[in-house]
C-alpha cells in the first residue's frame, strides 16, 4: 500500500469540516449571526463576534487565483511534480488544494475548476480539484 | 507621555559563532559563543547583563545560557514567536526594555543548528492539536510542508499580476552572491552565481529555484542593547535605534495569508514601514543602506515596495537598474544576507545592519551609511528597524 498523505489534527474548530470530507463534500463555515461566509474555520465570526455558526457545502466551482508547482523536496505520499492551486469558489472563499488530472503546462490564472474527492489507499479523503468540463 | 524609541537604545556589541553545516556542538554551546563573542566586542563584563530576548523557536533557555555565560541577575526575559518574523522583535524588546529602565544591558541571540539539527520545512504533524497545528494542517495535507512552497503561491501571482520574471528574481541572488564574495564567513565566500547557475538550478517550488532559497545553516549571533548613554562609555561605535517596530495586520496567518483581498502586497510590511518612518522622522530616501529579510528572493522584490523605494509593481525595474548593489540607490544584504551568508532567522542581518553603521561591513559601500533599515521575515508577522549613526 501506498503511504498516504499528511493527516490533519483534528480538533473542536476543524474535524467537523475533515467529516464532511469524508463523505465527498467541501464544506464552507457560516455564521449564524451575519450568514458571512469563513475558511478555514475558526471558532468566532471576525465581523459580528458570534460563535454561533453552521456550514453550507460549496458547488463545487472555482477558478485559479494563484499556483506553484512543487518539485523538491519530495514527501512520500505524494506525486511530483506536484501542482497547488490558491482558488476561489463560486462561494465567495478561498480553498487551497492539490489539482489532479491536468498537464502542469496547462494551468493558467483563472482556469476553471471543480472540486473532487482524492481518496488515498488508506482511506483517508481530501477534496482536490481538477480541472472544470471543457475548461482550457 | 507619549511612548517613543526613537533614540531611546542603541546596539553596541555583535557576537557569532561559526556559520556551518554541522557545528558538531549543542546550540546551547552556540549560544553562548555567540554571547561571549558579543559582549567581548562591546568590552561589557558578562555579569552586567539583565535581561535576555530570543525566538521562541530557540531551543536554550535563558536561565540555560545564563548559567553557561555567568551573565548577573535577570530583570527581563522574554521568547518572540513566528520563526524570523521575530528578528527585530527581540530589538523592540530590548529597546523597551532600556529605554523604560527596567534593564541596563539587554542581550539578544538566536543559535541554532539549522542544517544538522532540526531543519526547516520538514513538515509538523502529530497527535498534538493547537491553534497552530490546525491551521498548518489545511496545507500540510495537500504536500504544501515547506516555507518555500507557501511564499510560491504568493510570489507567481505577485509575479504574473507585474510581469516580474525569473531574471529580476537572479538579481537579487547574484547582487547577494557578489557580496558574499567578500565575506570571509559566508557560505558563498568564494563561489560565485552567474546567471547561467541560476537559471540552470533545480526547481524547488515554481517560481523558485534552488537560489532563490537561503542556506540552511549552523550557527548564532548575539547582540547587545542598552541606551545611548551606556554604549558610549562602551568599546564600539554605537548603532542607534532610530526606531523600531513589531507588525500584525487584519487577516494575518504565518506564512499563509492567502485569504485577504489584495495578494499582491505585504499589508504587515507597509504596516512596519509607516511605523518606524513614523517613529523616526526619516522616509525612503532618507535609508541608505538596507537588509530586507531575505528568506526568498521574491520577499526582497515586494518588501521594495512596501517600503516605498519604489512604487507598486515597480520593484522589478528597482532591482534590474541595479540599485541592490554596491554602488547602487539601496546596498542590500552586503553581507550575502539569508541567501549567501548563513540563515541565522534575520539575528545576522540585524548584525550587518549595525556593521554598515559601523563603517566595517566586508562590503562597505563607498557612500556613508547614515540610516541602515532592517527588516524582520515576510509572510508571517514581523517588523522593522532603523539604525542610524550617533551624532
Amino acid at each position: 500500500m501506498k503511504p498516504g498523505r499528511i493527516k490533519p489534527p483534528m480538533g473542536h474548530d476543524n474535524a467537523w469540516w475533515w467529516q464532511q470530507a469524508a463523505e465527498d463534500k467541501l464544506a464552507i463555515q457560516r455564521c449564524s449571526g451575519c450568514q458571512v461566509l469563513r475558511h478555514p474555520p475558526r471558532p468566532m465570526c471576525d465581523r459580528c463576534r458570534s460563535m454561533e455558526w453552521d456550514f453550507i457545502i460549496a458547488k463545487g466551482e472555482a477558478k485559479v487565483i494563484s499556483f506553484t508547482v512543487l518539485h523538491h523536496p519530495k514527501f512520500p505520499g505524494y506525486s511530483y511534480p506536484l501542482p497547488i492551486v490558491l482558488a476561489e469558489l463560486a462561494e465567495g472563499t478561498r480553498y487551497i488544494a492539490e489539482l489532479i488530472d491536468c498537464d502542469v503546462e496547462r494551468i493558467t490564472r483563472g482556469m476553471r475548476l471543480q472540486v473532487t474527492t482524492q481518496t488515498d489507499d488508506d482511506g483517508f479523503k481530501i477534496p482536490v480539484f481538477r480541472p472544470a468540463t471543457g475548461s482550457e | 507621555m507619549a511612548i517613543t524609541l526613537h533614540n531611546e537604545a542603541a546596539i553596541v556589541g555583535i557576537g557569532q559563532t561559526a556559520f556551518s553545516k554541522n557545528s558538531g556542538v549543542s546550540e546551547l554551546a552556540l549560544a553562548a559563543e555567540a554571547v561571549k563573542n558579543c559582549l567581548d566586542d562591546a568590552g561589557l563584563d558578562p555579569v552586567e547583563v539583565d535581561g535576555l530576548s530570543t525566538f521562541t523557536l530557540d531551543s536554550t533557555d535563558e536561565v540555560e545560557l545564563a548559567r553557561a555565560v555567568g551573565l548577573g541577575d535577570l530583570h527581563m526575559f522574554a521568547k518572540i514567536n513566528y520563526g524570523g518574523g521575530a528578528a527585530v522583535g527581540l530589538i523592540q524588546q530590548a529597546a523597551m526594555a532600556v529605554a523604560t529602565g527596567v534593564c541596563k544591558y539587554v542581550v539578544v541571540w538566536r543559535a541554532m543548528n539549522g542544517r544538522s539539527g532540526q531543519r526547516m520545512g520538514q513538515g509538523v504533524s502529530g497527535e498534538i492539536i493547537s491553534s497552530d497545528l490546525i491551521h498548518w494542517s489545511w496545507y500540510m495535507s495537500h504536500g504544501m510542508l515547506t516555507p518555500a512552497s507557501w511564499v510560491a503561491l504568493i510570489a507567481s501571482n505577485y509575479m504574473a499580476e507585474y510581469g516580474a520574471g525569473s531574471e529580476h528574481l537572479a538579481e537579487i541572488a547574484i547582487a547577494q552572491r557578489n557580496y558574499a564574495l567578500n565575506n570571509p564567513v559566508a557560505a558563498g565566500f568564494g563561489k560565485p552565481l552567474t546567471m547561467d547557475d541560476y537559471m540552470n538550478a533545480k526547481m524547488i517550488s515554481e517560481p523558485l529555484r534552488l537560489y532563490d532559497c537561503c542556506q540552511e545553516t549552523d550557527g548564532g549571533v548575539a547582540l547587545l542593547i542598552t541606551t545611548p548613554e551606556r554604549a558610549r562609555d562602551l568599546r564600539q561605535k554605537p548603532a542607534i535605534v532610530r526606531a523600531v517596530t513589531q507588525a500584525s495586520t487584519r487577516g494575518q496567518e504565518q506564512m499563509t495569508s492567502f485569504y485577504r483581498d489584495d495578494l499582491n502586497s505585504l499589508p504587515e510590511m507597509e504596516l512596519a514601514a509607516r511605523r518606524v518612518y513614523e517613529m523616526s522622522g526619516l522616509s525612503a530616501d532618507d535609508i541608505d543602506a538596507s537588509c530586507l529579510y531575505d528568506a526568498f528572493t521574491p520577499e526582497v522584490l515586494m518588501q521594495l515596495e512596501s517600503f516605498g523605494f519604489c512604487g507598486r509593481g515597480e520593484a522589478k525595474d528597482f532591482v534590474q537598474e541595479g540599485a541592490l548593489r554596491i554602488d547602487g540607490r539601496l546596498p542590500n544584504n552586503t553581507h550575502g544576507g539569508l541567501l549567501s551568508e548563513a540563515y541565522i532567522h534575520g539575528v545576522n542581518n540585524i548584525a550587518e545592519g549595525v556593521r554598515l553603521i559601523r563603517g566595517t561591513s566586508t562590503s562597505q559601500p563607498p557612500k556613508p551609511i547614515n540610516h541602515a533599515l532592517v527588516s524582520s521575515g515576510v509572510g508571517v508577522p514581523t517588523g522593522a528597524l532603523i539604525l542610524g549613526a550617533d551624532d
